[in-house]
């Protein structure tokens, strides 16, 4: 059975996170790691909600080493959570936070730790063996699990860090979740599989993410979101040098690429890819828009399907997304993205899909027919909210924005949420989109967007 | 919360309208209820906006250990005390 290490750093005194200004060890990681496992309570499946980065790594470090497998739906509503615990009822959280909300058995993550053990072990984990189901969202409403082996997850991320030239002389800091695959990857595993050091911190505002920054000796990397980047870009006048700046989870323009690279005096690289096949290709988006696969992924293509093969992708995975091929096949490196599937849902990083939306509108009691739409064309790093049509005469509008508040994530709230007497639906019930269109076009009404209750 | 400053405040209220395209008025905006998901159903994407609304207005940047924030924007009134204690202009 081939096994990885849990980590790439190569002595037990290498850094392998900053937390609070200070190093932290791979030594004293490993010994944390032990004593969370001691303390674990019974169950297999965790949803890791630590919003230390650090205090994740660790959790989720304890949790493959003690063969438990980590959760990871796509948002953290009181719906998902029951979902979770139905499809997996031994599940528990690990937390970080004095007052967690997640109702669930709860683990609090330790407060003070013993000192470090002289000589622990770098842990070797199987393949094979299943790190986390990540969960996208169903269109029948209910989550679709995608099953994540050590063996890929490690490929990907050294593949990342192959392409993006992170080495154990980086730290890393982001300015997202690790409880979604972009932090995932980006912060958690590439670093741990490239001997690089993360930062603890998980910072929101401009100022806390140029001062986290700049907190961390160089050389230095910042994995973030165009919506993040424009925000750093509008708000700071001066901005920390960084030597790398990575973006996902929505195509950035190449002008706000540009401005990235100038201001930071760091190359910019974007990360594509999806829940299946983890990271697919890369691009320095203000020097070329073609995006290139990661070492040793290929896309191949038969009659109806473009399928990513290879390299840490277990199996071939079907791309959904409009992508044009570029140069000769049977396999192809190099392509351009010109959509991203139709269905999908994306918003600042957060992702669903509008069956699944429509699926949770028209599950509401009182709500008789309702529809979500995606706003029209929008500038890539502004943020598109999502509107609502909806028949539903028995309910008021702060009744219906409560009721979907329980179902989905807060993000994707319609904003207008307009009231229809009837959807525009054809004769064998379908809704033509140009039809829920026109009739959105036709509601002059101001729109009635915000609630209060 | 005390109103110790509702003409400040109203103003506040008034750049989170503007900033976020509400569909309320100023005036609409408890003072002590939360902005953030129950009461006014601001979320993380909004919270950012208001913040660099106010850093450009009142020239001072907001600051938080970590991305809840929930103390600052718990209420209006209490956005409205970080700003009259933290604004240069």
């Amino acid at each position: 059975m081939s096994t990885l290490p849990l980590i790439a750093h190569r002595t037990l005194d290498a850094i392998v996170a900053w937390r609070h200004c200070a190093p932290v060890s791979a030594r004293q990681f490993l010994s944390e790691v032990d004593y969370v496992v001691s303390l674990l309570p019974q169950g297999r499946h965790v949803l890791n909600l630590c919003s230390d980065r650090y205090r994740f790594a660790v959790s989720l470090a304890a949790c493959i080493v003690s063969g438990r497998v980590s959760l990871l739906p796509s948002t953290h509503t009181a719906e998902t959570v029951r979902q979770m615990q139905r499809i997996s009822p031994d599940v528990f959280c690990i937390t970080d936070q004095a007052n967690s909300s997640a109702y669930l058995p709860t683990f609090r993550y330790p407060e003070s730790v013993p000192a470090a053990a002289a000589n622990p072990a770098i842990p070797a984990i199987e393949c094979d063996q299943v790190i986390a189901e990540v969960f996208t969202s169903g269109s029948s409403g209910l989550p679709v699990p995608h099953t994540k082996r050590w063996g890929s997850l490690v490929k990907n991320a050294r593949a990342e860090a192959e392409r993006l030239g992170v080495n154990t002389t980086h730290a890393i800091l982001g300015t997202v979740p690790p409880q979604h695959m972009y932090g995932l990857e980006s912060t958690v595993l590439m670093p741990w599989q490239s001997g690089a050091a993360l930062h603890a911190g998980h910072p929101f505002y401009p100022a806390d993410i140029c001062a986290q920054l700049a907190e961390l000796p160089r050389p230095r990397m910042l994995v973030t979101t165009p919506f993040h980047l424009r925000t750093l870009l509008t708000d700071q006048a001066t901005l920390p040098a960084v030597d790398q700046l990575l973006s996902a989870t929505a195509p950035l323009s190449q002008t706000l690429a540009c401005e990235a690279e100038a201001r930071f005096g760091a190359p910019l690289h974007e990360i594509y890819g999806c829940t299946e096949a983890g990271q697919i290709a890369s691009r320095r988006t203000a020097v070329d828009i073609e995006w290139q696969t990661l070492p040793n992924v290929v896309l191949d293509r038969d009659t109806e399907t473009l399928w990513a093969v290879g390299g840490h992708i277990d199996a071939p995975t079907p791309l959904s997304d409009v992508i044009e091929l570029l140069g000769d096949g049977p396999k192809w490196t190099h392509f351009l993205l010109l959509g991203r599937h139709a269905d999908l849902v994306n918003i600042a990083g957060k992702r669903t899909s509008l069956a699944y939306l429509n699926h949770q509108l028209n599950a509401i009691p009182g709500v008789l027919d309702g529809v979500f739409l995606q706003p029209e064309r929008v500038h890539a790093e502004d943020i598109g909210r999502l509107t609502a049509l909806v028949v539903a005469p028995s309910l008021t509008p702060a009744a219906l924005i409560q009721a979907l508040r329980e179902c989905i994530d807060p993000t994707f709230l319609p904003r207008p949420l307009l009231f229809v007497d009837t959807l525009p639906r054809n004769a064998t019930g379908k809704l033509p989109e140009q039809m829920a269109r026109n009739l959105l076009a036709s509601l002059q009404a101001p729109p009635t967007n915000r609630v209060l209750s | 919360m005390s109103e110790a400053n509702p003409e400040l405040q109203n103003e506040v209220a008034g750049l989170i309208v503007s900033a976020l395209n509400l569909d309320v008025s100023p005036e609409e905006i408890p003072a002590d209820t939360p902005l953030y998901g129950d009461g006014l159903g601001l979320d993380s994407i909004d919270i950012l906006e208001v913040a660099l609304v106010v850093s450009k207005r009142y020239g001072f940047q907001l600051r938080a250990d970590n991305a809840d924030n929930v103390k600052i924007f718990s209420s209006l009134a209490s956005l409205t005390q970080h700003i009259a204690a933290n604004k240069t202009k």
